[in-house]
């Protein structure tokens, strides 16, 4: 599945116990794509020397902090962005 | 082994969790060994021998209290190591054997 940018997106709350490179903070947290990055080698097969195609699509997915922090004391508009992978994201209602 | 957002992370994923101390953002002089490996890192990624995945993942796999007392550039060795014994290209203790020779 291919996300727009502007569109409210879940990431996977998946458990992968090999290398990945979505940080346990994001998973299971809602946010926006902001930017749709290009297409990349992907790392979890890369990492156990494959050449790590298909290549997956990379998105860059802006977060409020106060949905990754519960007790964020910031103001309101404070964002966080991250890279994401396309497999690691969901839609989100 | 650390849990946020009921995920298990393993011990380099460590964003947001709770920390008493201050980030020591000192800088140093790198030492020779230290630019040395990441010379050398460079170098096998040059030469299609291991890439930077590789390079993460054997850093993600140290033991949690190895990982916290290596610094940047020991992490870095413990990978090459790890993933260069994987290859076959080192013998286990290869290493170690020649340090002390």
């Amino acid at each position: 599945m291919s996300f727009e940018p502007g569109q409210r997106v879940r990431v996977a709350a998946r458990t992968h116990p090999g290398h990945h490179r979505t940080p346990g903070y994001v998973k299971g947290r809602t946010g926006r794509v902001e930017r749709v990055h290009a297409q990349f080698a992907n790392p979890e097969t890369r990492a156990y020397g494959a050449d790590g195609q298909p290549a997956q699509r990379l998105y860059l997915v802006g977060f409020d902090q106060g949905e990754l922090w519960p007790r964020y004391q910031g103001a309101a508009r404070d964002r966080l962005l991250v890279d994401v992978f396309e497999h690691w994201l969901e839609e989100a209602e | 082994m650390t849990t946020i957002g009921g995920v298990d992370g393993a011990v380099h994923d460590r964003g947001g969790l709770p920390d008493a101390s201050p980030i020591d953002r000192s800088e140093h002089e790198l030492a020779d060994w230290e630019l040395l490996t990441d010379g050398l890192v460079g170098a096998l990624g040059g030469a299609g021998v291991m890439n930077v995945d590789e390079l993460r993942r054997g850093i993600e796999g140290m033991p949690p209290d190895e990982y916290e007392r290596a610094s940047y550039y020991e992490r870095w060795l413990y990978s090459a190591e790890t993933i260069l014994t994987e290859k076959g290209l080192l013998r286990p203790g290869e290493l170690d054997a020649r340090v002390a020779s």
